[in-house]
């Protein structure tokens, strides 16, 4: 019964996949949808196969983008949750300026970026950046910022400093509400180099999918959505997976007390 | 009998004309504070709830100092935080990602000397972490993480990770107000053994007067709000104590004194 379940909870997202896949052709199909409209799976799947070259090339331009941007993401959203989450006047002091930037639209950015650094890839990595670091920020400085004052009290007690019991237990503390806060990050980063790229970029999915749908060639614009949402769920899940290897003490409750 | 030889003893915590207030309009949490506790003794402070306790423990821990008058502490004025002193509260407070054995550990990687000579000695460390788990019952559970572990065996390691650097004195802010009535009588021998065998100083704020009763030399009612000590009560009964003593009619007298002290501070 057990491993029953196991299978159907393993089987359960294709299984939507192939449904969603199945009543999208049948519409399609029944009510004879014009493909520059919205162009059936099997049409996206034929798109594929024709320019698998290309479509492998472009993607490749937006995953390393994507990844660059996203790691300065990570380095400069700890350093920032390390500030903000460590001090109380930081956080005051830095917080609402920080949710401020976040509520700039950031294909509205983008313009400013090419007037600086021109088309293509700084722009890309910037934006990509731009739009995945605040969950960073905001999740280590509330993993640093939510300490239990009795803990702290145990350790000060002891004579340790501030970076005693940042390093001993805010650090160790806010690691799940990191590893939460990338899965977040890395979707938001694939955003970010795609809408960069879709106004100023000769290359990368963003330009690919831009330059099909200014040619009508609706199933190739589709593949680089397929494109893009296959990456994202694959690096989704890797640090799904590297969450779950970090800080499993976090994620527990199938054992039972002893 | 104990008090003989704890008047005998040296002072280890000394309170002159104690005032604190945490800012300057919410007047003084507790107020004109003097008592004295002696090398290895074992003193509780009982009172309504928000009287001041948790307060008093951040004074003798050196967590914040007086607004007025002086804490003295191991002969010392108390000036910031003491390395002497181990701290367990009603919460266990244990890291989640530190097995029980590494728990224990972490007051070791803060205190000196046991910070510097933690890489050469950290086996002969380990070896006194689990010497100490075993004494409160806990062995085999060296490896278990917390959220494995009962309420009950939480607080234990919670208490063997005060204990673990020898402090000479160990303060307990209602460590055992959070367990079942069975638990907590069984901890409190935990505790008594613990006691008897290194005769540490200990200070207990608890809401519970049978636990102070029974753990205690010396009991302390403070007040309400600004908490001042109304009463300092010597606890009679011989050591060592048994859990049937707290059935005898010389502990429910006792009880019963302290409760009906704690009643008219209500009423006020």
């Amino acid at each position: 019964m057990a491993t029953r379940r196991n299978t159907l909870d393993l089987l359960a997202p294709w299984l939507v996949i192939a449904a969603v896949v199945i009543v999208w052709e049948l519409i399609c199909r029944v009510f004879q949808v014009s493909e520059f409209i919205i162009p059936p799976p099997s049409s996206i799947v034929s798109s594929l196969l024709e320019f698998p070259g290309p479509i492998a090339w472009h993607s490749w331009q937006t995953l390393w983008r994507t990844v660059i941007g996203f790691g300065i993401g990570i380095v400069v959203g700890i350093v920032l949750g390390f500030v903000i989450g460590s001090s109380r006047f930081m956080y005051n002091a830095i917080y609402p300026v920080m949710v401020g930037f976040n509520s700039v639209p950031k294909a509205a950015v983008v313009p400013i970026l090419i007037v600086w650094f021109g088309i293509g890839t700084v722009p890309a990595i910037i934006t990509a950046f731009l739009i995945c670091f605040f969950p960073i920020v905001v999740n280590v400085a509330t993993g640093l910022a939510t300490l239990e004052p009795e803990l702290e009290d145990v350790l000060r007690s002891l004579g340790a400093t501030r970076l005693d019991v940042l390093i001993k237990v805010g650090l160790p503390r806010s690691l799940p509400y990191f590893f939460a806060s990338l899965k977040v990050a890395i979707t938001l980063a694939f955003v970010g180099t795609v809408v960069s790229e879709i106004s100023a970029s000769n290359d990368g999915i963003g330009y690919l999918m831009m330059s099909a749908g200014s040619s009508m060639r609706m199933g190739l614009v589709f593949a680089g959505l397929l494109v893009i949402s296959v990456m994202a769920v694959v690096m989704y899940y890797f640090f799904a997976a590297l969450e779950k290897r970090m800080t499993g003490w976090a994620t527990r409750g199938m054992e039972a007390p002893t | 009998m104990n008090t003989a030889v704890a008047s005998s003893a040296r002072t280890m915590v000394d309170f002159k004309a104690v005032d604190l207030a945490y800012d300057a309009e919410g007047g003084n949490a507790i107020e004109d504070i003097n008592l004295t506790i002696h090398e290895g003794e074992f003193v509780a402070i009982v009172g309504p709830s928000g009287c001041g306790k948790s307060t008093f423990m951040k004074l003798v821990s050196g967590l914040r100092p007086p607004t007025k008058g002086s804490v003295t502490v191991d002969g010392g004025v108390v000036r910031g935080p003491l390395k002497i002193v181990g701290m367990a509260f009603q919460a266990p407070t244990l890291l989640p990602w530190r097995t029980t054995l590494d728990n224990l550990m972490l007051p070791l990687e803060i205190v000196e000397p046991y910070r510097s000579n933690l890489k050469s000695s950290r086996a002969q460390f380990h070896e006194r972490a689990r010497a100490l788990l075993k004494t409160v019952g806990l062995q085999g559970n060296e490896e278990k993480f917390p959220w494995q572990l009962s309420g009950g065996m939480q607080q234990r390691a919670s208490i063997c990770r005060a204990l673990i650097h020898d402090p000479k004195l160990l303060l307990l802010d209602e460590p055992f107000g959070a367990l079942d009535a069975f638990t907590r009588e069984e901890l409190w021998c935990v505790l008594r053994d613990l006691w008897s065998a290194k005769r540490f100083t200990v200070v207990l704020v608890t809401h519970d007067l049978r636990e102070a009763t029974f753990l205690a030399d010396t009991v302390y009612v403070m007040s309400k709000r600004p908490g001042r000590m109304l009463l300092r009560k010597e606890i009679p009964l011989e050591r060592p104590r048994d859990l049937e003593i707290t059935y005898s009619d010389t502990f429910t007298a006792i009880v019963h004194e302290l409760r009906e002290h704690i009643g008219r501070i209500r009423k006020t």
